[in-house]
């Protein structure tokens, strides 16, 4: 009852576990109807760490202020033939206006793609090691009232996970965790990176957000770039979509990025989940994430990431709404142009057919051997069975091995590159 | 888009006017009518050795209300640099100061490194600091941190009036900084004060061009008008170029559902 | 002696704007360091030169 009052564009989100006892239901239902009792989501907690920055505060500002409807074919035009895409440049391809435009878009961003990055593209995989979470994020599969199989990887497991992905070639690494610092404590994070130094070259995280001190740690272990989503940039629309736990806090989301950089981190990654919110204001709020940190850290290394929804364990109704191909293509490219030197990583929850046509555009990495379950590598690559593993965060499209991969790639006229950091 | 609310910032005073005039190099009868055709609200000085029974005193000739900015040159260092600012100061007539640090006589180009130290100094001090430059991205990072108010990179060697020489990075500056960028030095015609402004310039100093024109105010009056439809252009947004030619037969986007 | 501007004049034991005045400098339009600190306007009467001191008077002239 109480929840129809509530924002109906979430109910689709909703779904409630038989496994719940009544109290927590219960609980459940009164953070999803009942904005007064869940948390402040802009108040740091205790335990988090406040940078002096105004990047958020500006981002906030170019948000609200962007009027996309406003923009016109001769604006785009006029963008399209700037040697230099200024942040009015970018409004423009990002608006409606610009979606007759595509084509041209698409060779443009060819252009800068292949002066910045030639024909090369990098792959990596990532590997999920434990899925506890302790937030509720009513779109993700991970989120601590869906009931799925839970599961932490013991250095051993994570060990030999490793040892399956490094024996096809892979050089490069993403380690996931649900957001939980309770069964995924730093430590034990920064142990796995540990394991991660002996079997590849490049080792990212995307975990949940940290302080300066504990990216300065991550980073003595073997980390070299960190990946943190906003997934909405809006902050009013986040709240009720991230309803408990740490991962409600927005601006100390937002400030991850920065907190690496000042850790010594050699890059970091940014995204908003596309199709939670206005997919153009998104947008337009991940580039300038990136644009601003990037005037203040002109050393440091970015890149975008551009997921949409995607279906979860218990609930195949979540799409990703108003984001269909063209648009997402649309905003990868005004990406590009706008932002010619950032590396764009396209993942496995985008199909094959569009994995293949964005490299050729834009994109400049990509995963293969795909998991987003938990120790079920061996697995997936070899068919052995084996029955503990935990649940995965999404379905994936995508699931092209790394062999397959790096020879679609090469048919594709692209160079497939697995590692091109030297260590000094 | 209107004009009128597009002001220069400078350390937080608003000038309407983009255009710095210099004031050496010709007669200081002249000073008024440059600065009333020029529409300049901002002129240049140097500071020199006083004469005694001096016969005019430059201050006598500039029109009130325009704002004075003395500049360094001499200084062949930061200290020097930082004591000709300080007295500058003590002359009564506000916080700016162009910092222009020389110890090359051949070409005058500027010191980018003894620069930011001496903004540093300056900066915490109060000045209003607006650096003359080499066009160099890091220094111009360095100097912002330091508390520059505006980077002046310099178009070609002071005084030579050869235009943008370095056109490709100023442009970089313009692209990355977030402060106003007011192209300094060797500007010799309107048509490049205008060039430099339709890519993005903040101002336009100019002296040489000026003072070695035949009609010394008229061509003040000619920068102004350049300058003001540069900013005109790179307001408005500048049209679209047609390139020449066709292009690839296959669609990039035809894999799209 | 005093070096005033590089040149030694016979000017100790002078206030500043006493010598200033002698000298025929406009002082309202100058700008006066000694032993390369400033000395600010509201002491030019109080401030007396001494034997050895260095002096620098500087005004404003026209300049790019």
């Amino acid at each position: 009852m109480e929840l129809k009052q509530m924002n109906e564009e979430n109910q689709v989100y909703f779904v409630d576990s038989d496994q719940l006892p009544p109290e927590v239901l219960a609980r459940k239902h009164a953070l999803e109807s009942d904005p007064s009792v869940r948390s402040d989501h802009m108040k740091y907690l205790a335990d988090m760490e406040i940078i002096d920055s105004d990047v958020k505060d500006r981002v906030l500002q170019a948000m609200d202020e962007f009027d996309y409807n406003s923009y016109t074919a001769a604006d785009v035009e006029r963008a399209l033939s700037h040697e230099t895409c200024s942040v009015e440049d970018f409004k423009a391809l990002l608006s409606p206006a610009a979606a007759p435009y595509l084509e041209q878009m698409a060779r443009r961003a060819e252009a800068e793609t292949r002066r910045h990055f030639g024909n090369t593209v990098y792959l990596f995989t990532p590997l999920y090691i434990a899925n506890y979470c302790q937030n509720y994020c009513v779109y993700c599969g991970f989120n601590c009232y869906n009931n799925i199989n839970r599961k932490k990887l013991s250095m051993e497991e994570i060990e030999h996970e490793m040892q399956v992905i490094a024996s096809t070639g892979m050089e490069e690494i993403l380690i996931l965790t649900g957001e939980s610092r309770k069964y995924s404590d730093v430590t034990y994070i920064g142990e796995a990176v540990k394991i991660a130094r002996k079997y590849f070259r490049n080792i990212g995280i995307e975990i949940y957000p940290v302080n300066t001190d504990e990216y300065a740690y991550l980073h003595e272990c073997g980390v070299d770039y960190v990946t943190v989503f906003q997934e909405t940039y809006n902050p009013t629309h986040y709240e009720t979509l991230h309803l408990l736990g740490h991962k409600r806090v927005w601006p100390y989301r937002f400030d991850a990025q920065e907190r690496a950089l000042r850790a010594g981190m050699r890059g970091v990654a940014f995204s908003a989940l596309l199709g939670l919110d206005d997919f153009r204001k998104d947008a337009l709020a991940t580039a300038l994430h990136v644009y601003l940190l990037q005037r203040r850290y002109p050393h440091a290394e970015f890149s975008l990431s551009c997921p949409r929804l995607r279906p979860i364990v218990n609930n195949d109704k979540i799409n990703p709404r108003d984001v269909g191909e063209k648009e997402l293509c649309q905003v990868l490219c005004a990406y590009r142009i706008f932002l010619p030197y950032v590396g764009i990583t396209v993942s496995s929850r985008e199909s094959k057919e569009f994995r293949d046509g964005i490299t050729k555009i834009c994109a400049t990495k990509v995963s293969a051997g795909v998991s987003t379950g938990i120790g079920d590598h061996e697995a997936k690559y070899t068919g052995k069975e084996d029955t503990d593993t935990g649940d995965e965060q999404f379905e994936i499209d995508d699931n092209r091995s790394f062999d397959r991969m790096y020879q679609d790639l090469e048919d594709g006229g692209l160079q497939p590159v697995l590692n091109d950091y030297i260590y000094v | 888009m209107s004009n009128k609310s597009d002001k220069l910032v400078l350390g937080g005073h608003e000038f309407n006017s983009r255009f710095i005039l210099g004031s050496g190099k010709y007669n200081l009868n002249l000073i008024k009518a440059a600065v009333e055709q020029g529409g300049a609200e901002i002129i240049t000085l140097a500071l020199r050795r006083a004469n005694t029974s001096p016969k005019e005193n430059i201050l006598d000739y500039i029109p009130k209300g325009v704002t004075l900015l003395p500049n360094t040159s001499g200084a062949r260092n930061a200290k020097e640099a930082v004591r000709i600012a300080r007295l500058s100061r003590e002359m009564g007539c506000g916080d700016f100061v162009k910092v222009e640090i020389m110890h090359d006589s051949k070409y005058l180009l500027p010191d980018n490194y003894e620069t930011v130290k001496c903004i540093e100094i300056l900066a915490k001090e109060g000045f209003v600091v607006l650096p003359y430059m080499y066009p160099d991205l890091n220094a111009a990072r360095d100097m912002q941190n330091a508390g520059a108010a505006a980077i002046m990179p310099l178009a070609s060697p002071i005084g030579s009036n050869r235009g943008l020489a370095t056109k490709d990075f100023i442009q970089i500056l313009i692209d990355e900084i977030d402060l106003p960028i007011i192209v300094d030095a060797g500007i010799g015609k309107p048509s490049q004060a205008c060039e430099a402004m339709e890519m993005g310039a903040a101002a336009i100093m100019a002296n040489t061009a000026i003072a070695t024109a035949g009609d010394v105010p008229a061509m003040a009056g000619a920068f102004r008008q350049a300058i003001e439809a540069g900013r005109t252009a790179y307001l408005t947004g500048m049209g679209r170029v047609l390139t020449r030619g066709g292009s690839a037969s296959d669609p990039l986007t035809g894999f799209l559902r | 002696m005093v070096t005033i501007n590089g040149t030694a004049v016979d000017a100790a034991g002078k206030t500043v704007s006493e010598y200033l005045q002698e000298a025929g400098y406009e002082v309202s339009r100058v700008a006066v360091e000694r032993n390369l600190s400033i000395i600010p306007r509201v002491q030019f009467d109080s401030t007396i030169l001494a034997d050895g001191d260095s002096i620098e008077v500087v005004s404003f002239v026209g300049g790019g």
